[in-house]
């Protein structure tokens, strides 16, 4: 089990135990094995990764120290441009479209000679709590094939669980890396809004979206993180600081730390044994020292509401882009009106036709004020919240859903429902605030999540405390669900 | 009945900045469709903005020479629209929080000063190039799109409803071209959409101060088509009332072969452009120092630089108005004074030879061939003597054409002014005796007829004789 890890295998890489090229063939043949049940990814990118991997066992040969991500098979969500690789977003309006450039995170990453197997399946536009919403295929959950592994970034997270990846890297907008990360029993991290930078990323809700890592233990969150954290000159909105070792964050001791729990997200639909094991987390974090802060959330509640104005808003302008004019899919049409009428009738699926919808709608003018405004001064008043909670408290502990994976179909008929599911995770992309999912549990052989809510910029926390709950519930660690990786 | 036009302009005016607004794509005009491109002004997925610095800085300059109040929080907003030229479907523009407010240009027209108030200043990004096949994008089979002009900042500078004319209207854009120009902030070239202006006009009874249904006039690419074209729509709109119509509120295209405008589309309420504040981009805070710094930077002005010919250079107030109109030509007047020409000799072949030559070659002082210590030397050689303003005006198309100095033009073809009085007295002698009856004439009192024995000389002599000298020759030999 240790050997799944980027820093056990860059060991091994290291003392030349394996080759990158071993390493990758056996992650290859993992994939050739299990992707038939699992589906995880949209593309296949064995070629370039075999030459990276011989690239990193040439430094090795030659004595040069390698980075910690380098040779260590991982997958990117097919929301992030890759130069001369498809970049779907899982919807039929871009699926032959290569991006002709990289995203900062995949210049950050060839920096330090990574390497990809392929792009991951997602909800269209990264629109979905489940990645039933992709144009192209429904992905398993590793733990049950019956179950989806959670959205929109179901693929990344499916990918490492069923030991395909030992990596990936998701986007989340309204909980697109905690929830699926938390349904596929995975370390899944949301940065603070500005510290990754977005350039390169498709954008869904562009006040919203940060690109985040999934990974098998803390250890392995702080390595991707310190791959792809830095201020970017491409990116308005990506915040100048200095350079943080996050791996220097991974300290095993929460002693005197204030963690404050929200009653607001143990809401009423949350089901009992995540309860359970949410209460089991805490007593843990008691029992280790920490301070557990009862605190109050009043505005939580119209968080959900407030995302489902502000997320579609941006994504109908967003999305507006696709016109089969410039690139991308395009319909035959009598005139030009006709022309994106039926690229568009064609080429989205309904989800995302119902958010351009929507944002359409609430930016409209006459209703502009009623929803878009009102639900501005909402996320402003969610913010104040989270910064009172925060003020006192060092991390905030919530479910990162009121349940485990629910099963592939379930929510077909009933948007509403799926929309809920998000309620644990929106209210932090709408404060910026940075959030990890970790493993805190099982029912019925599903994966139980819990999320790790930390100041703006204060990743180190949040890491530290999570890598304290991991390195003292050892008992949680289950083998991989599809069998370990035959090194 | 009597009516009055009431006029307001929205003026495009294109930031002259290396780089486009949003990416480092250059801005030149002119280049090979779609070579100046990248996936920020692509709008390709991904890809986000990132304001050029120096875009501001041109808004800032502006705004402050304009009178406006620079706010010290502004932020871009998306206008949402369909059109294939917007490679997003949005345009990244300013809404509700322009960079500039208020403001107003002085305007001289018919000797009296007015003052027109602006309501706002903002950026934009501009749109990209449509090429149809046919006429337009609904009668084509194909339309072909030039991305190279997609992401060139724009300034849009609206201006009040305080204008009563078409000539108001030319008076103010072009008072608005010359600013910009003396602040190095656009070339303002109306021919190569370098600067673009909508006209809204309305007219209403004399007297009344109730507005009427306005009309947007577009597709104006001239200075002369704004006044035209403001004054077509103003005797169309009174016909339509003296008849007991009413106006309808459209569009309308000002077709300049024909001096009329006609019906592009009737406005049905206001489009619902759905604007947001662009989230990719973070608000713009400029600072009180910043401010201070970018007025400490501003130039001259033209209404100031023109009171400055009057008063440090003598020149009569029609000449330093003329001078200054363009900051080019005010530049190289100055430029040809430093060279130490006399500022009236200067201003006469400025406005005289020299404009008629940019006139006919359709392009601004700086472009000029004959640069100004060229014309100061040719305008040397008169003041010297050596060749005659009557042969100075020859020798400067030669210049122009060639690219030689004046020195070289007079030498290699021999046109240096003939001195010597006995050589021209020897051919004044000649005409007197070939012309008995011109010779007569002058002693019967027509002292005119001096001028035809003057031409003849001058024409013997290739017009090199040195004009004087033939005159004093040709009076001592008559009398």
């Amino acid at each position: 089990m240790e050997a799944l890890t980027i820093h056990a295998l860059h060991d091994k890489l290291v003392n030349k135990e394996i080759s990158a090229v071993e390493l990758t063939e056996k992650f290859i043949a993992r994939k050739d094995t299990v992707e038939p049940d699992i589906k995880a990814f949209l593309s296949d990118n064995r070629k370039n990764a075999l030459e990276a991997a011989a690239a990193v066992d040439k430094k090795i040969a030659a004595g040069e120290a390698i980075a910690d991500m380098a040779g260590v098979p991982g997958a990117i969500k097919d929301v992030i441009c890759v130069a001369g690789q498809n970049t779907t977003c899982g919807s039929k309006i871009l699926e032959h479209f290569k991006s002709p450039y990289n995203a900062t995170v995949i210049e950050k990453l060839n920096a330090l000679d990574y390497i990809s197997l392929g792009k991951t399946n997602m909800d269209e536009f990264a629109m979905g709590s489940s990645t039933e919403n992709s144009a192209y295929q429904i992905t398993h959950n590793p733990w049950n094939l019956d179950y989806v592994p959670g959205g929109s970034s179901g693929g990344s997270a499916a990918a490492v669980a069923a030991g395909e990846a030992v990596w990936s890297l998701g986007s989340d907008t309204g909980g697109s890396i905690r929830q699926p990360a938390a349904y596929c029993g995975l370390v899944g991290l949301k940065p603070t809004y500005g510290l990754v930078s977005r350039y390169g990323l498709v954008a869904y809700g562009s006040s919203l979206d940060q690109i985040g890592p999934f990974t098998n233990d803390v250890e392995d969150c702080a390595i991707v993180l310190n791959a792809i954290a830095g201020h970017d000159a491409k990116d308005s909105t990506s915040i100048p600081q200095e350079k943080k070792d996050y791996k220097k964050a991974l300290i095993n001791d929460v002693k005197g730390m204030k963690i404050g729990v929200p009653e607001e997200f143990f809401v009423e639909g949350l089901d009992d044994q995540c309860r359970k094991a949410l209460e089991e987390a805490i007593d843990t974090y008691k029992k280790l020292g920490a301070e557990i802060v009862p605190v109050k959330m009043p505005h939580m509640k119209y968080g959900l509401a407030a995302y489902y104005i502000i997320a579609p808003a941006e994504a109908s302008s967003n999305l507006a882009r696709y016109d089969g004019v410039g690139f991308g899919f395009r319909a035959d049409g009598t005139d030009i009106v006709d022309m994106y009428r039926k690229t568009r009738t064609e080429g989205f699926g309904p989800e995302v036709k119902r958010r351009i919808m929507l944002g359409t709608y609430v930016l409209s003018s006459g209703y502009y004020d009623a929803y878009y405004l009102r639900a501005m001064k909402v996320r402003t008043l969610v913010k104040q919240d989270f910064d009172n909670a925060l003020r006192t408290c060092d991390v905030l502990l919530t479910p990162t859903a009121p349940d485990t994976a629910f099963k592939i179909g379930q929510n077909d008929n009933n948007p509403l429902a799926m929309y809920l599911g998000d309620v644990c995770t929106v209210t932090l992309n709408l404060a910026g605030l940075p959030g990890i999912s970790i493993p805190c549990g099982f029912k019925n052989g599903l994966p139980i999540g819990m999320q790790l809510i930390g100041k703006a910029l204060d990743e180190e926390t949040l890491l530290r405390v999570a890598y304290t709950f991991e390195q003292n519930r050892t008992d949680l660690k289950k083998p991989l669900p599809m069998g370990e990786v035959e090194l | 009945m009597k009516y009055e036009s009431v006029i307001g302009l929205e003026v495009h005016v294109e930031l002259k900045t290396k780089t486009k607004i949003f990416c480092g794509c250059s801005t030149e005009f002119g280049a090979q469709p779609n070579t100046h491109v990248c996936p920020v002004c692509l709008g390709l997925p991904g890809s986000m903005p990132v304001l050029n610095k120096e875009v501001l800085h041109y808004a800032v300059k502006a705004g402050l020479a304009l009178h406006c109040d620079i706010l010290p929080f502004s932020k871009f907003d998306r206008k949402n629209y369909y059109y294939p030229d917007l490679p997003k479907n949005f345009q990244t523009s300013q809404y509700d929080l322009p960079i500039c407010l208020n403001g107003y240009i002085d305007i001289e027209v018919g000797g009296k000063t007015r003052r027109v108030h602006l309501t706002r200043i903002h950026m934009e990004e501009d749109a990209g190039k449509l090429v149809h096949s046919g006429a337009s994008i609904d009668t084509s089979d194909t339309t072909f799109v030039d991305y190279n002009r997609t992401g060139v900042p724009l300034l849009e500078i609206v201006s009040e409803p305080d204008l009563r004319s078409g000539e108001e209207a030319r008076a103010y854009l072009e008072k608005l071209r010359s600013i910009m120009q003396y602040l190095g902030v656009s070339d303002c070239r109306m021919e190569e959409g370098s600067m673009r202006c909508d006209a809204n006009i309305s007219v209403r009874p004399v007297g009344s101060d109730k507005l009427g249904t306005k009309t947007e006039i577009k597709n104006i690419n001239s200075f002369s088509g704004v006044q035209k074209g403001i004054e077509y729509e103003a005797v169309r709109q009174a016909q339509i009332l003296d008849e007991g119509g009413t106006i309808q509120q459209a569009t309308r295209g000002w077709e300049e072969a024909k001096g009329i405008t006609v019906l592009q589309r009737v406005k049905e309420g206001d489009a619902d452009y759905r604007y947001f504040p662009e989230p990719d981009l973070i608000p713009i805070e400029v600072s009180k120092e910043y401010i201070e710094k970018v007025r400490a930077e501003l130039p001259e002005m033209p209404d100031a630089r023109r009171q400055r010919f009057q008063d440090e250079l003598g020149l009569p107030e029609y000449d330093a108005n003329l001078l200054t109109l363009e900051k080019q030509t005010a530049d190289y007047f100055e430029d040809v004074v430093k060279e130490g020409i006399d500022a009236k000799t200067a201003s006469n072949w400025m406005l005289g030879e020299f404009a008629k030559k940019l006139n006919e070659e359709g392009v601004t002082a700086d472009q000029a061939p004959v640069r100004p210590a060229a014309l100061a030397g040719l305008l040397k050689l008169i003041a010297k003597g050596t060749i005659s303003g009557k042969i100075a005006k020859k020798v400067l198309p030669e210049m122009w054409s060639s690219g030689k100095s004046a020195d070289d033009v007079v030498k290699e073809q021999g046109l240096v002014q003939i001195t010597d009085t006995g050589a021209i007295e020897e051919i004044v002698k000649s005409v007197i005796a070939a012309n008995p009856q011109s010779v007569a004439d002058y002693k019967a009192g027509k002292k005119k007829a001096i001028g035809f024995l003057v031409g003849q000389v001058m024409k013997q002599t290739k017009g090199r004789a040195n004009p004087g000298v033939v005159n004093q020759l040709l009076t001592k030999n008559l009398e």
